[in-house]
């Protein structure tokens, strides 16, 4: 007996393959192949163990492709910026999904590459999966991205750092207020955490610093990649009037296409996405992990003691700003350098009293001051004043 | 192939291939067609995919070699293959059972979720229980949901009409918001602050690796409930039934077999073996029901399904082919630069070409003159 009759009808058929290849075509939409480019490991040659020639192989492990415009195309600038380091053999894989397939990554890296130190960077990969490999192998080190390190709960061999990236968007927040012309910026988030929180509120403060007319909309797409959904929110916030565009997900590539294309202005995130937008691309909040892996390594290499927990802001150079594009005025560039010298100095605070969230309700009384290391600002639950949206 | 079964009922065998003379030499050939078109399609997909790696820059056999060892080739290679392996089973029969009613479901991805957060809705239920309460329960939830799931498409089939491709579909775009709700509203941990996940289901509740492996239950779980399916789809009348449905609806229903029925019961169980798999995930992976069950795990399943034709036993091998294809992509990567994109190439080759291949069963001049004229090829 034959199987034809799985697909039915001539009809049924061409619908069902139409809809697998709909499908499988969506899944290609939101991982565009890697050029490659960004790799600074040394191609063709096969995996070695353990080199006894003194060098160290550190791998690096990324949740997306390393050049998506975005969070993991950050870490890869950062990796790829260690290959001036000498006795340094680097390995990297990029779309490991935050699941067993992590930990066998992990194992990999140091079964068949002879990794000592491994930098997965994706926030999901800590719990449970950094956490059970550094059980496992405790001569290895791990250094996370998200600063979830608790002293006395999880293992020693195991490093978190974090940036205050918030600053930035704080800075961008000042050059998106003094370009606007209708008042209205968009905001594309993911989800409504902390960690988004903080920028969303961040932006606007600092827009509103300079400008008090102004106003933002969020629009939370639910996750980390949904380039669909990305580009349907950015044409919403537009269709609305904002004109300048930010966002927080992995890869901010289609939203800054998305506002060239329609000519409103955007700033970017994770990383520099001036060339999707060269008109309007105005500058960027960037991470620089260049600056925190090469202490780390420096550290490493030397044998000396590393923190398991470090997080910083412009002041530590953990962040950094992209360069201002052509749209952007001398009064703005002044006034943002302005701000940013004050972060950087510590003299200027971005959550302060009075504030007041967006139903009216007071935050922080006149006089109450929260500085970037407190801990009540990771637990962030609000919308700031002149946010337009709503957490549930 | 289970025409072979002494469980299907007595003449069967005869209207089906006509002159029982010719009955050695049918199934001679058959058995050589379902052996060599396989064979040839995976040798064809292996030669377009050396010629890709080729304009890519690198040496084929390399590859082929270096594939080898991530996959197969060392004994950590093997038990990584393995791991990635043990999902594919169970999502994999998510969309086998279901084809062997002529239906196509694709929804697998929503049961896993949705069943993986039930599960962990369970451990939580029946933390204080003990570690056997605790995960039986785990597993009779997820497969309950799961099957709720799928059964639900199964059931918009065949009493409504609905298009169980699309509606499987959309119902796992649903699960994957409904799971994010739960783990960012009501089963929420309080701690758990940038990455919502609902609370731990506890150490000592979760499930351990298989004796001397480091490859946890789900293996066992996934090799098991292949076994299942396979004889109750090949060996029992409600198997037999279930493909007289997918060889012909109105025949079926002409000769008195309860169609919905057929067809909500096979979903239903289709989505069971998916929500286990989360279950797995949560019990054996996570510890907890969070965003990271997003894995693709029910995509691939298709793959997987489509790869071993439906067949619930052949897919314990092409899962085994595909974890091991997953397993090597890294080494891919790390050894030749290649990009991560590299074996999704390889798996969309295999799938293109094992489907085309199709065609060709049957119709080999060589193994066709062994079957019986009067059948005209094995359809």
């Amino acid at each position: 007996m034959s199987r034809k009759h799985l697909f039915g009808s001539g009809l049924s058929r061409r619908v069902t393959l139409i809809s697998i290849f709909a499908l499988f075509s969506g899944i290609g939409c939101s991982k565009p192949a890697p050029s490659g480019g960004t790799a600074p490991s040394a191609s063709g040659a096969a995996p070695q163990a353990a080199p006894s020639d003194g060098s160290l192989t550190v791998g690096f492990i990324y949740v997306g492709p390393k050049d998506d415009y975005g969070y993991n195309q950050a870490h890869a600038e950062g990796a790829k910026s260690l290959s001036t380091v000498s006795g340094l053999k680097i390995r990297e894989e990029e779309n490991v999904p935050e699941t067993v397939a992590v930990q066998k990554t992990m194992e990999s890296m140091i079964n068949l590459d002879g990794a000592k130190v491994l930098f997965p960077t994706s926030f999901g990969y800590f719990d449970p999966h950094i956490l059970k490999m550094a059980e496992k192998y405790p001569a290895v080190t791990f250094f996370h991205c998200g600063g979830l390190y608790t002293e006395g709960k999880h293992p020693k061999n195991v490093g978190s750092y974090f940036g205050y990236i918030d600053e930035a968007q704080y800075v961008s927040g000042v050059v998106a207020g003094l370009t606007t012309k209708s008042n209205k910026l968009g905001f594309v988030a993911a989800k409504p955490i902390p960690q988004v929180l903080r920028n969303i509120n961040a932006y606007t403060l600092g827009a509103r610093s300079v400008n008090p007319k102004v106003t933002l909309s969020v629009i939370f797409t639910g996750d980390w990649a949904l380039p669909v959904k990305e580009a349907e929110a950015a044409n919403s916030l537009i269709d609305q009037g904002a004109d300048v565009l930010t966002a927080h997900v992995d890869s901010p590539k289609v939203i800054m296409e998305t506002a060239e294309r329609r000519n409103v202005f955007c700033t970017g995130y994770h990383a520099s996405q001036a060339t999707l937008a060269p008109k309007g691309y105005l500058t960027g909040a960037e991470w620089n992990w260049e600056k925190v892996y090469k202490d780390y390594i420096e550290k490493v290499k030397g044998g000396t003691p590393w923190a398991h927990l470090v997080r910083g802001g412009f002041k530590e150079g953990y962040i950094k700003m992209s360069a201002y594009g052509p749209a952007v005025s001398a009064d703005a560039k002044a006034k943002a350098d302005d701000a940013k010298a004050k972060l950087t100095a510590g003299a200027l605070v971005i959550y302060k009293g009075p504030l007041k969230d967006n139903t009216g309700k007071e935050i922080f009384a006149a006089g109450v001051e929260k500085v970037q290391t407190d801990i009540g600002l990771e637990q962030m639950n609000y919308l700031v004043e002149g946010v337009k949206g709503s957490l549930n | 192939m289970a025409t072979a079964s002494p469980i299907v009922p007595a003449g069967t065998a005869e209207s089906e291939l006509g002159a029982p003379r010719g009955w050695v030499a049918h199934r001679l050939g058959a058995r050589l067609d379902d052996a060599l078109v396989p064979l040839a399609a995976f040798a064809v997909s292996a030669l377009l995919f050396g010629i890709f790696v080729a304009i890519a820059g690198k040496n084929p056999l390399d590859v082929y070699a270096e594939m080898y060892r991530g996959a197969f080739g060392t004994w950590f290679s093997f038990q990584n293959t393995l791991l990635r392996a043990a999902p594919l089973m169970l999502t994999g029969l998510c969309t086998a059972l279901p084809a062997r009613l002529g239906l196509i479901v694709i929804g697998g991805e929503g049961a896993l979720v949705i069943g993986g957060t039930a599960a962990a809705w369970a451990g939580l239920h029946f933390q204080g229980s003990g570690p056997y309460t605790v995960l039986i329960a785990m597993a009779l939830t997820a497969m309950v949901t799961g099957g709720l799931w799928i059964g639900a498409a199964g059931a918009l089939r065949a009493l409504r009409g609905v298009n169980e491709t699309i509606s499987s579909l959309l119902l796992a775009y649903v699960g994957i918001a409904l799971m994010n709700h739960l783990v960012e509203g009501p089963l929420k941990d309080p701690a758990s602050l940038n990455k919502p996940s609902t609370m731990h289901i506890g150490e000592a509740n979760m499930l351990g690796p298989l004796p001397g492996l480091d490859v946890h239950y789900g293996l066992l779980y996934g090799v098991i409930a292949c076994i299942g399916c396979w004889v109750l789809m090949e060996h029992t009348t409600f198997g037999f039934s279930a493909r007289i449905v997918g060889g012909n609806p109105r025949a079926a229903r002409l000769s008195g077999l309860g169609v919905p029925k057929l067809v909500i019961i096979t979903c239903a169980i289709a989505g069971a073996a998916a929500g286990l798999a989360g279950m797995v995930e949560v019990a054996a992976v996570h510890g907890k029901a969070n965003a990271s069950l997003v894995a693709g795990y029910g995509y691939t399943g298709i793959l997987v399904a489509f790869l071993a034709r439906h067949n619930a036993l052949m897919i314990i091998p092409v899962a085994l082919l595909l974890g091991g294809i997953s397993a090597s992509g890294g080494l891919l990567q790390r050894a030749f630069d290649l990009p991560d994109a590299t074996v999704n190439v390889l798996q969309g080759i295999l799938f293109l070409v094992i489907l085309a291949s199709d065609a060709y069963r049957g119709k080999i001049q060589l193994l066709r003159r062994k079957l019986v004229p009067a059948t005209g090829g094995a359809a």
